[in-house]
């Protein structure tokens, strides 16, 4: 990639509604990114392998649990500030914030509001700088919209239980110390187990010709017969509302995220357009492109004042999972359409790496199915309003209608 | 050692100019701030390195309002062990530099370093002056600093080479590009910085040595004149007359 020049969009001051910390935390990032990350990026999307020489870095930003409190070893902060760690995160690009969404809500949040005290002294500190590097894993080759029905699951022997099965899809799998899994007990109840890298049975192979998130490292878990101790059950919550809540957090995180890459995309499609003369004037003086800037940075602002107001009610602990869809839907639905648009402006450039368009468009394909595919957003609004649920063929219950 | 650095902030490189007041003053209306370049990145950095191989205290100092505290958070995220605010705008550079070394004066610090100017007004000057003031060696536009016990070895950019100078402490030192290397805050300074000490002290009186009368922005760029590469005399003729560069 050419120099990043990239300057953050504003058009509604939102900057004079945060904090100086907020500020703070958030130039820090992205000084990081654009010192540590911008220059090595494509290389590593082209070859698709993670940068695991950032994962110290990342720590030291504070991208692992960022509002994990200080007394397990995070910082403490609000959610809107990690909210702008993940922007600028993946305003460069989605793997790298993949990798810090799954470290922090899908890893460190479930151990620390389900993990018992030994559990959350022993894993968090260390997750936390990213010494040790967790993976979540619901999803499994039959199950991935549908996660209620898996069948990996555990029997009782004792004081440990013998887990089977497959999770499939598992970003940061293939390098991961531990894993989270949502798994049924004997009842058919899901409960959450973290699984360590070593446990005999258990294996973490990698997931090969992904055509998106290249520079994220993907795997599957495949446990046969392992024998995991009790006291690595997560005590504090069981049913498939605890791995739900965990994608609250990162919905919320990938919703800030996408809007981060929507923002790289115009910040450069604006350049472009003033910089490119065609016909003897900047391509920017063109009605046409002055439609599609106009309508990136209208959309951008709308989405930034969405995912400002979802970070204070998250802030506040009011935040409800469907105002979190709502926000998570639209922001990857602006930023895939943001990055088409800014390709485009860029014409035969685009679809070079000297841009990263054209990567975030591919990325943004991932962003956009996991953690809740765009429909499956779309179902879980209607069900909020209406509230009949449209998930299954079923004839629906109209008992809860609204 | 006991440091102190002088830090001031600069409109964001990205901010739009513009002034307000019959243009006598700068329209900070929009404007993002940052720590003025050469005072983060050269003299806070270097005097940490000093402090983290041979002990000591770095105490940041800046002539500001509360609207500047964003610039002390930051450099008390970068490092700096404590900050004094001297609570007034700094309205020219006498202005600062008399608030500085009155503050200097008063708490005796091994070594004194500023940028070597701000990105806003480029004026150079206040290193001098505190220097002045407190009837200190000084040592302008330093682009490398040694401490070797109570003598500072320093070189300087000069036209054609490199100078090297020394000096005892206590002295001023101005430092230039590549002194040190940028430090970005991490987590843990961000968090050190909340409860780090932030003083906030009353302006002494000076006398004002300058007013602001105007500002205006240089002309806007020209479009350009495209010469027929076969009309040599023509390109030569413009840019003696029109240009006047030759
Ligand atoms: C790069 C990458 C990384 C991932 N990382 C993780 C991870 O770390 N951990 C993890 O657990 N999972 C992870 N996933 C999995 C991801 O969460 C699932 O892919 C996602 O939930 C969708 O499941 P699926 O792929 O099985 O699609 P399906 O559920 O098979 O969906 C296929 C299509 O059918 C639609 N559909 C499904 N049900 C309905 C319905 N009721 N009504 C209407 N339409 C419907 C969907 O919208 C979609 O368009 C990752 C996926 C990717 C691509």
């Amino acid at each position: 990639m050419a120099t990043d020049l990239y300057v953050h969009p504003d058009y509604y001051n939102m900057d004079d509604l945060l904090t100086e910390e907020q500020k703070l935390v958030r130039d820090a990032a992205r000084a990081w990114v654009k010192k540590e990350v911008s220059p090595i990026i494509d290389e590593h999307y082209e070859k698709a392998t993670f940068p695991m020489h950032l994962l110290r870095g990342l720590g030291e930003i504070g991208a692992f649990g960022p509002y994990i409190p200080e007394e397990y070893g995070g910082p403490g902060l609000d959610q809107i500030s990690y909210g702008l760690i993940m922007q600028e995160l993946e305003r460069c690009d989605s793997g790298l914030r993949s990798t810090a969404s799954v470290q922090s809500s899908l890893v460190m949040y479930p151990i620390w509001k389900y993990g018992s005290e030994e559990q959350k002294m022993k894993y968090l500190p260390k997750l936390a700088t990213g010494e040790m590097m967790g993976c979540f894993g619901l999803t499994e080759p039959d199950h991935g919209s549908n996660p209620s029905g898996m069948i990996t699951n555990f029997k009782d022997a004792g004081d440990h239980v013998i887990l089977n099965g497959a999770k499939m899809w598992i970003s940061n799998a293939p390098f991961a110390d531990i894993a989270v899994v949502w798994a049924k007990d004997e009842t058919g109840r899901i409960h959450g187990l973290v699984v360590e890298r070593g446990m005999e049975g258990f294996s973490t192979p990698e997931m090969h010709g992904k055509l998106s998130l290249r520079a994220s490292s993907t795997g599957e878990l495949i446990f046969v017969n392992v024998k995991v101790p009790k006291a690595n059950i997560l005590p504090g919550r069981s049913g498939l509302g605890a791995p739900l809540s965990c994608l609250d957090s990162a919905r919320f995180g990938i919703a800030w995220g996408a809007l981060g890459a929507a923002m790289d995309c115009y910040d450069q499609a604006l350049r472009y357009s003033k910089e490119r003369t065609q016909f003897g004037v900047p391509i920017a003086s063109f009605q046409l492109i002055q439609k599609k800037l106009a309508e990136m940075i209208t959309e951008i602002t709308k989405a930034q004042l969405l995912t400002f107001r979802v970070g204070q009610l998250r802030n506040e602990g009011r935040a409800t999972s469907a105002q979190i869809s709502m926000a998570k839907r639209n922001n990857c639905e602006i930023a895939l359409n943001i990055a088409r648009e800014a390709r485009q402006i860029h014409g035969a450039m685009g679809i070079t790496s000297e841009y990263s368009m054209m990567r975030h468009m591919a990325n943004l394909e991932s962003v956009v199915t996991y953690e809740g595919t765009h429909d499956i957003h779309l179902l879980i609004t209607g069900l909020d309003i209406t509230g009949i649920s449209a998930f299954t063929r079923e004839a629906p219950d109209l008992s809860n209608m609204k | 050692m006991k440091i102190l650095v002088c830090i001031s902030k600069s409109p964001d490189t990205t901010s739009k100019i513009a002034f307000t007041d019959g243009n006598t003053k700068f329209d900070e209306n929009g404007v993002q701030y940052i720590v003025n370049p050469y005072d983060e990145w050269y003299a806070l950095v270097r005097a940490l390195e000093i402090k983290e191989t041979s002990g000591g205290n770095v105490t940041i100092i800046t002539v500001g309002t509360a609207a500047d505290d964003a610039v002390i958070r930051k450099a008390l995220a970068i490092g700096a062990d404590d900050a004094v605010r001297i609570d007034a705008e700094a309205t020219d550079a006498y202005f600062a530099a008399a608030q500085i070394a009155a503050y200097a004066k008063a708490n005796n610090f091994d070594l004194i370093l500023t940028g070597k100017e701000t990105i806003n007004y480029n004026g150079s000057q206040v290193a001098g002056m505190i220097a002045e003031d407190l009837d200190l060696p000084f040592v302008s536009l330093a682009t490398k600093l040694d401490v070797n016990g109570s003598t500072l070895r320093l070189e300087q950019e000069i036209v054609g080479g490199l100078q090297i100078v020394e000096a005892n402490l206590p002295l001023v030192v101005s430092c230039a590009k590549g002194m040190a290397e940028q430090r970005i805050p991490n987590m843990r300074g961000i968090m050190a910085a909340r409860t780090k000490p932030l003083q906030i002290v009353p302006a002494v009186a000076v006398d004002a040595f300058t007013v602001y009368e105007s500002y205006t922005l240089p002309d806007a760029k020209k479009a350009c004149t495209m010469i027929d590469p076969n009309n040599m005399d023509e390109l030569v003729n413009l840019l003696h007359t029109e240009a006047k560069v030759i």
